[in-house]
């Protein structure tokens, strides 16, 4: 929601937002609050730097690969099973009950479990990235076909339309702006997902090189790697919305 | 001998709908409807009139072959209903548009379900678009529509599949005085081209009055048939005149007095 607001706002507010944003990471930064926070300038020059000499694309190659690979998983199973489950009462019973306990564990206290299992490869960041996002994109698929408005359905049957006409026209449509909904923040997740897997069991990618910086205490380029991990989920999240209105023209018009 | 001369005219009409010994208890135990016998004329406007929650909504979806009743039958030109057919189509009391499709595809959607090809799908669609007054909306969301514009949506959904019985459940429940008395005039003048079958329900006496050839008075819950009336009411008049018609006001009155004995 929030989102689509930003992005009906014109270009001019957007750069202020940011201008304002920046100057008060730049003052807090001279003050500075604290030893450890660096100006917005210091943190801008590591970033590019890093962009240049390759130490970004080196992390990123990393830690995007199991991003991609789990979203990926997390969007076509939770699509499946969260649409499954709200058509389907058995699959209802079966699988409710898991993905709500999945949804509400601390799952960051899951991941090191995970490493015993998998060990330290791609396996377990991918699976880091699937526990944290499936479950948020499975109850909004259900969410989304279970909150059918019933008169709709009974107006296809009014016109003899058959169940699968019911399912394709009408509960899908219905449903994909909670789909979407799930698959934002699912993506949300899967970025936490990846960052914990990184800081916590694997050494590698972004998380990584934000350790290490951190233990050099080399903080302007600590502040740049979570910079750049943050420009990434939005710059997904964007793609995301305007994948959205591909999909969804009406609510281009909202 | 006037009694014999309007039973004999009643008789020369056809029926098409026949409700038969209807009952209707919901899970749960609430008794809907009770032992509803009715007949309905071939190419007349019929309404249900009764205080809200004695059945209306029941039994004209009983009829539509989206409710089964628990007891009775209803027929259709002598076959009885056992779900929804090609011969009805209905509108709904809440419009049940599509919010994320455009008017034009709406009033299609009937055809659609039915596999109509796009093109031939899309010109019945501007026609019957035109026909509810809504030429140049085609391309409108519902959400930009006000709620009198939607009903004519849904209006013209039906309309477009040429169902032989058209049936409303409370089509202007919604929508302001004036639109309200605009809309009743643009349907009758609408329907006396189509030449349709419609059942119609409502609360609202003038109402029932204005639109309909026969009222059907239902007593409250659980809902059974308390009168039908016939109403006599020279149509080639202009709508006031019709409003100040002395039958008219007549019927009024007495469907009036049945129905404060309910309150
Ligand atoms: N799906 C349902 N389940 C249980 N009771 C219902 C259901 N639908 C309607 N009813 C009840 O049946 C009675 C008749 O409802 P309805 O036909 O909608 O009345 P009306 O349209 O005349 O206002 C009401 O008391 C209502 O509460
Ligand atoms: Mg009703």
């Amino acid at each position: 929601m929030a989102l689509r607001t930003l992005g009906r706002q014109t270009w001019l507010w957007k750069l202020m937002s940011f201008a304002l944003f920046f100057g008060a990471w730049e003052i807090a930064g001279r003050i500075p609050i604290s030893l450890s926070f660096p100006t917005f300038i210091e943190t801008f020059i590591a970033f590019v730097r890093m962009t240049f000499n390759g130490e970004f694309a080196t992390a990123y190659l990393q830690t995007i690969q199991p991003l991609i690979i789990g979203v990926a998983i997390s969007s076509v199973a939770g699509v499946g099973f969260g649409v499954l489950m709200g058509l389907w009462r058995t699959m209802e019973w079966f699988l409710v009950v898991i993905f709500i306990i999945l949804y509400a564990s601390p799952v960051a206290a899951i991941i090191p479990l995970v490493t015993y299992m998998y060990g330290i490869g791609l396996t377990s960041k991918v699976i880091a990235v699937v526990i944290m996002a499936l479950p948020l994109i499975v109850l909004n698929c259900y969410k989304g076909v279970r909150h059918t408005h019933p008169s709709l359905i009974e107006m296809v049957r009014s016109f003899q339309g058959s169940r699968w006409q019911e399912i394709r026209l009408i509960i899908l449509p219905n449903a994909s702006s909670l789909i979407f909904a799930g698959l934002r923040l699912g993506i949300g997740a899967g970025f936490i997902g990846v960052v914990l897997a990184e800081l916590l069991i694997t050494p590698t990618g972004i998380g990584d090189l934000i350790t290490y910086h951190r233990s050099v205490a080399d903080y302007p380029e600590m502040f740049a790697d979570i910079t750049s991990i943050i420009a990434l989920s939005a710059v997904s999240l964007t793609v995301l919305l305007k994948m959205e209105f591909l999909v969804r023209p009406e609510t281009r018009k909202r | 001998m006037n009694q014999v001369a309007k039973n004999m005219t009643e008789t020369k009409q056809d029926t098409i709908v026949e409700v038969d010994g209807i009952a209707m208890r919901y899970e749960g135990g609430v008794q809907a409807l009770k032992g509803v016998d009715l007949k309905i004329p071939s190419g007349e406007l019929t309404s249900f009139l009764g205080p809200s929650g004695c059945g209306k909504t029941t039994l004209l979806k009983i009829i539509a072959g989206l409710l089964t009743p628990t007891e009775g039958e209803v027929r259709i030109r002598g076959k009885k209903v056992t779900g929804p057919g090609p011969d009805r189509a209905f509108v709904f009391q809440d419009f049940a548009l599509m919010p994320w499709a455009t008017v034009q595809r709406n009033v299609e959607f009937g055809l659609e379900l039915r596999g109509m090809p796009k093109d031939q799908r899309g010109e019945k669609a501007v026609k019957y678009i035109a026909e509810v007054g809504l030429a140049g909306f085609e391309k409108s969301y519902p959400h930009e529509l006000s709620g009198g514009m939607r009903q004519r949506v849904g209006l013209a959904r039906a309309l477009a599949v040429d169902a032989d019985i058209l049936m409303m459940d409370e089509p202007f429940a919604s929508v302001d005085e004036q639109t309200r008395r605009k809309f009743q005039e643009d349907m009758l003048d609408l329907l006396s081209k189509e030449k349709k079958t419609v059942i119609f329900v409502t609360h609202s006496i003038e109402e029932a009055v204005y639109v309909s050839d026969q009222v059907v008075l239902l007593s409250p819950r659980p809902g059974q048939v308390q009168r039908i009336i016939r109403t006599e009411i020279d149509r080639s008049k202009s709508p006031d005149e019709i409003r100040r018609d002395k039958n008219y006001l007549d019927y009024v009155d007495d469907i009036w007095a049945v129905l404060r004995t309910y309150l």
